[in-house]
This record gives C-alpha cells, sequence and structure tokens, in this order.
C-alpha cells in the first residue's frame, strides 16, 4: 500500500515538475518576446506612421491627380508620362548630375587631407577641428555667408580677384556669380568643395588609412618603391573599399541634393540653372500643390537611389580589393 | 681576408647609416610639406567664417564702399555691436531661437529613447520576425526623404497639425538610423555582464537601464550630437510644416529676414554669427563622438 502511494506521489511530484518546468520554459520565451514587442513598440508605431505607411503612400499618390483642395482623380501612369515630356525636368536633372562634377573633386581633396593629416604633425586636433567647421556648420547661415562672398561688387571673391588684378597691374574683373547663369553652377560647387572636402569623408579615408598595416609598407620599402609607387600599390588598393563606398555614397546623396543652397542664394535661378531634382519636387508639392506629380518625381529619384544601391551590393566585395 | 672582411662590414654599416639619415630627412620633408598643405587647407576653411564675424561688426555703409587694402579691409575699425541688438529686434529672433532649443532638444530627447529602446530590442532579445523586422528597417535606410515627406505632409495637414510645434518634433523623433547605429553598438559589447544580472534576477528592462545603457554613453552621445544638429539645421521641413512667424525654427527665421533686408548684410551676419555659435561650441567640446559615429556607421546624421 504504502508502497504504491509512494510511486503514485514520486510520479505526481515527477509530473508536477516536469509541467512547471515547461511552462516556465514557454514562459520564458513568451516572456522575452513580449518584452522585446514593448521595447520596440514606441519607435515602431512612429516608424510605421511616418516611414514605413508613407512609402506606400507615396506609391498610390503617384498614380493620382490632387491639389488637395478638390478630391483626388486616379489618373493610372499619366504623372510619369508626362514626367518623360518634360522638358523642365530633364534640365534640372542634367543641374543634378552637373552639380555632381563636385564629387571626384572633393573625393580627391579628402583624400589628400586625410593623408597629410595621418603624418602624425603637430596641431593635429587644430587642424582637424578647422577642416570639419564648414562641414557641421552647413545650413541657412552659410548659404547667406556665401551668398556675400559671391556679390559681385563688395563679395570676398572678386576681392580676391581684383586685388590679384592690381598684383599684376591688370584690370581683373570677377564675374557676377549667382546672377550670371554660367558661373552659378561652379559657384553652387565651389561652395560644395567647401563644405565637404574636411568631412566625413576625409574621416572615412583617414580611418581607412589608419587601418593599413605597417608591414605592408616595410615589405614596400625593402622592394625599393618609392613614395608614387607605394601609394598606387599599397594605398590605393588598400582603400578602394572606402572610395568605392564613399562614391556611391556621394552620388546617392547628389540625386538629393541642392535644395537648400539653391533656395537661400539663388531662388532655382538664373533662370532655372540651379534647380535640382530635388528643389523640383518641393516647387511641385509645396509651391504647387501638383501632389501626385511630386510624388511620381520622388519615386523617380527612388528608383535612381535604389539602383545604385543595389549596384554597391552586388559589386562591393568585386570590383574592390578587400584584405 | 679578415681585414677585408671587416672593412665590408663597415661600409654596410655606413650605407645603413647614410639610407636611415635619408630616410629620416625625406620623413622630416614628407611633414613640413604636409603642415604647409594644411594650413593653407585650414586658412582656406576658416576664413569665410571670419569675415562673417567682421562684417557683422562693421558699420552698414563699410560693406559697400569695399578697399583694396588688405589689413584695413579685415580689421574692423569700430565695434558696431547694434548689428546685433538690430537682429533681434527687426524680427523675432529670441522666439526662433526658443522654438529651435524647444524643437531640437525633445526630438533629440525622443529619438535617444526610441532608438535605443528598439536598438536593445534588435541586439539582445529573440523574438518571432526580427530579422525581417531589421531588415525592414534597414530598407527604409535607402528611401529618400522626398518620398516621404510629401504624405507626412498630406497626413499632419489632415490630422490638423500644420503650423504646430508637434509636425515639426513628431516625425523627425522615429528614424531608422538612430535605431540601426545603436543596435549596431549594443552588438559589439560584451554578454558577461547580462549573464551575471540574469542569474541574479534581474529584469529586463534593469538590464537594459543599469548595464547596457551606462556602457554605451560613447554612442548615446554621438547619436545625441548627430540628432541635436540635424535638428538645429533643419531647413526644408520646417519650411514646408510651418507658415507663422511664431512657430520659425532659426533657419526658417533666418531665411524669411533675408527675404525682408536682403541687403542689410551687416545685421544678416550678425543673425548668422547667433545662429551658428551654440553649433560651434557644441561641436568643439564634442568633437570625438563625431569622429566614432562617423566610423560606426560611414553615414552621417
Amino acid at each position: 500500500m504504502t508502497g504504491i502511494a509512494d510511486l503514485k506521489s514520486e510520479k505526481k511530484i515527477a509530473q508536477i515538475e516536469a509541467e512547471r518546468k515547461i511552462k516556465v520554459g514557454l514562459k520564458d520565451s513568451t516572456k522575452e518576446a513580449l518584452t522585446a514587442y514593448c521595447f520596440l513598440a514606441p519607435n515602431f508605431l512612429g516608424f510605421l506612421v511616418f516611414t514605413s505607411l508613407p512609402v506606400f503612400a507615396s506609391l498610390a499618390l503617384s498614380f493620382v491627380r490632387w491639389d488637395l483642395l478638390s478630391a483626388p482623380v486616379f489618373v493610372g501612369m499619366q504623372n510619369f508620362v508626362d514626367l518623360i515630356r518634360d522638358q523642365h525636368f530633364w534640365k534640372f536633372c542634367w543641374n543634378t548630375v552637373y552639380l555632381m562634377l563636385g564629387i571626384p573633386v572633393g573625393m580627391v581633396g579628402s583624400l589628400a587631407v586625410a593623408m597629410a593629416m595621418n603624418q602624425k604633425i603637430k596641431g593635429i586636433v587644430f587642424f582637424r577641428t578647422a577642416y570639419f567647421l564648414p562641414t557641421i556648420s552647413s545650413g541657412v547661415a552659410i548659404f547667406i555667408l556665401w551668398r556675400l562672398i559671391y556679390n559681385p561688387d563688395f563679395g570676398f571673391f572678386n576681392f580676391l580677384i581684383r586685388s590679384f588684378g592690381d598684383l599684376i597691374h591688370v584690370p581683373l574683373n570677377g564675374p557676377s556669380w549667382l546672377t550670371d547663369e554660367r558661373w552659378a553652377k561652379p559657384a553652387l560647387i565651389i561652395l560644395g568643395l567647401w563644405q565637404g572636402i574636411g568631412g566625413h569623408n576625409m574621416i572615412l579615408y583617414l580611418a581607412a588609412l589608419q587601418g593599413i598595416p605597417n608591414h605592408l609598407y616595410e615589405a614596400a620599402d625593402i622592394d625599393g618603391a618609392n613614395g608614387w609607387q607605394k601609394f598606387w600599390a599599397v594605398t590605393w588598393p588598400m582603400i578602394s573599399p572606402t572610395t568605392f563606398f564613399i562614391a556611391i555614397m556621394s552620388i546617392i546623396g547628389g540625386f538629393q541634393a541642392g535644395f537648400d543652397a539653391a533656395y537661400i542664394m539663388t531662388g532655382g535661378g538664373p533662370n532655372g540653372s540651379t534647380t535640382t531634382v530635388m528643389y523640383y519636387i518641393y516647387n511641385n508639392a509645396f509651391q504647387w500643390f501638383n501632389m501626385g506629380y511630386a510624388a511620381a518625381i520622388s519615386w523617380f529619384l527612388f528608383t535612381i537611389v535604389f539602383l545604385f544601391t543595389l549596384f554597391y551590393w552586388h559589386f562591393g566585395g568585386r570590383v574592390v580589393h578587400y584584405d | 681576408m679578415i681585414k677585408s672582411g671587416s672593412e665590408k662590414s663597415n661600409a654596410t654599416e655606413i650605407d645603413v647609416e647614410a639610407i636611415r639619415r635619408r630616410k629620416r630627412l625625406l620623413e622630416a620633408l614628407k611633414k613640413s610639406v604636409s603642415f604647409v598643405f594644411l594650413s593653407i587647407g585650414a586658412v582656406t576653411m576658416v576664413a569665410p567664417f571670419l569675415w562673417m564675424l567682421v562684417t557683422s561688426l562693421k558699420e552698414p555703409g563699410q560693406v559697400f564702399s569695399y578697399q583694396r587694402a588688405w589689413i584695413a579691409d579685415w580689421v574692423p575699425t569700430s565695434f558696431v555691436w547694434k548689428n546685433y541688438v538690430k537682429a533681434w529686434q527687426v524680427v523675432p529672433f529670441a522666439r526662433f531661437y526658443l522654438n529651435s532649443i524647444f524643437v531640437a532638444v525633445l526630438t533629440t530627447a525622443g529619438q535617444v529613447f526610441t532608438s535605443s529602446m528598439a536598438g536593445y530590442a534588435f541586439a539582445r532579445l529573440k523574438f518571432p520576425g526580427r530579422d525581417k523586422l531589421f531588415f525592414g528597417y534597414l530598407m527604409t535606410l535607402m528611401i529618400p526623404g522626398a518620398v516621404t515627406m510629401i504624405p507626412n505632409f498630406i497626413l499632419l495637414r489632415w490630422l490638423g497639425w500644420i503650423d504646430s510645434y508637434k509636425a515639426l518634433i513628431l516625425p523627425g523623433i522615429f528614424t531608422a538610423y538612430g535605431t540601426f547605429m545603436l543596435r549596431q553598438f549594443f552588438m559589439t559589447l560584451p554578454r558577461d555582464l547580462e549573464d551575471a544580472a540574469k542569474i541574479d534576477g534581474c529584469s529586463y528592462f534593469g538590464i537594459f537601464w543599469r548595464i547596457i545603457l551606462p556602457l554605451s554613453k560613447p554612442a548615446l552621445a554621438t547619436l545625441t550630437t548627430f540628432t541635436f544638429m540635424g535638428t538645429w539645421m533643419n531647413f526644408m521641413w520646417p519650411l514646408v510644416v510651418v507658415n507663422s512667424q511664431e512657430k520659425f525654427t532659426l533657419p526658417v527665421g533666418l531665411s524669411y529676414f533675408q527675404s525682408m533686408h536682403h541687403t542689410d548684410w551687416t545685421v544678416l551676419m550678425a543673425g548668422s554669427v547667433m545662429m551658428l555659435a551654440p553649433i560651434l561650441i557644441v561641436f568643439i567640446f564634442n568633437q570625438r563622438y563625431f569622429v566614432e559615429g562617423i566610423k560606426l556607421t560611414g553615414i552621417k546624421g
């Protein structure tokens, strides 16, 4: 009797314990998941409302005509057809690409500054701060300042040009920069170079240069390589992933750039010569209230950015040298 | 035989010494060239700021009567503080300032709060659909701001939130970028401390609050600095959603001021100096966080 009872109670205890284990086990993973959702919730809800759903809403918008006052009208692919036929749009695309001419120049500049800073010279903190100032202070204040710098009569640039003319006894006069259709885009490119050379790309290059193992240079020394050869045989291949990354990121950024500076400095002019794709989207959406057309242009932009991102994913590991 | 051997070793010694000397000389030459190059660049970078400061201290008439003398143009003959006073009087500059501070502080606090929590969930907790959701977050990093801006404007207009602080602050709080950046940083933290805390019966929130956050001060400082400065400088979004002067942030206010007083250069420069001053101060004290932040993600905020 007692033996059987003992056995029974033992069985029971084992059963209870097993049950508890399952219960606790379930509870642990469920609890973890529930906690995770709680941690995610604030960010995820906002992300859903202000990022995820707007992407789909924007796609839907690109198929309608809507001025926000009357009801939206479904027009199918009409916005995209209009876009392809829109002479202005292609001109502004050209402007955007033209302004990207500064990218390669800026990259060479960034690399040169990074290589100079990699020499362990004195005052490095001062130099880094000085070079970073234009980047971090990008914004309306800087664009107003550069409007003054480009002023044809009393701006700093033409002051320099005139002073140089005095020096060589030739009367030199600078162009009227921002109000001259030929000079407005170069003016914005120069401003972009000033802002960008000492900025993020320079820091990325500096990090890449510091990551090159020293023994590679020592080996090159033993082989009797000169500085030029060492650059092309060691430095350049070792930093090529960074170069590729910076180039793609700059192009992606370049397609979306140009609004703030042009809005403050030129208003998109003269004669539309500094209006970029982004500026055209702004004008369509918030000046003329062509919501559908603006959404269509933004999807054109998205497609380009997407293609370049795919390009990066696909070739990132191939065309460049990874150590 | 022995003699010639020692002579030979002597010769190589001299050779090595000469090579070393040449190398040192080359190194010094490289350093001085770099120094000169960097100095010229640094002057180019800083000169426009000095020009701005000098102009902001001039009498209005002095800007137009440009002199060909180099020095005379750079040293202000009188310090005209009244340009700064005028900037505060002509437009409600104080109001713009307060708006900018309010918007930047709330956006930054909100973003650091929600991003760190979401980043912790992605980095440390297991839950169904985690990897898919994180991939979704990553994908949105490449979506141009223009795509979401138009529907967001329509949404806020529909809610009746146009021209409100909500419109200025809310969309800036929930970014995939902050979540991504902090998740990347949390992944690099050692797990030992958390495991020990778990055995001691610490809750997930306790681990997050007492272990993860204190260990992540550099990353949090980076995100704080990036977000604050990005919001402070942001121009397009405030321009789109705000239309009354009382809600203007500094960039929109300054742009409005420019459109009103197109040629009042001394006052315009005074306003610009005041807009940039806080940013320059924040930057000079948080420099290293910038550099670390750029290295961590490769992209700017």
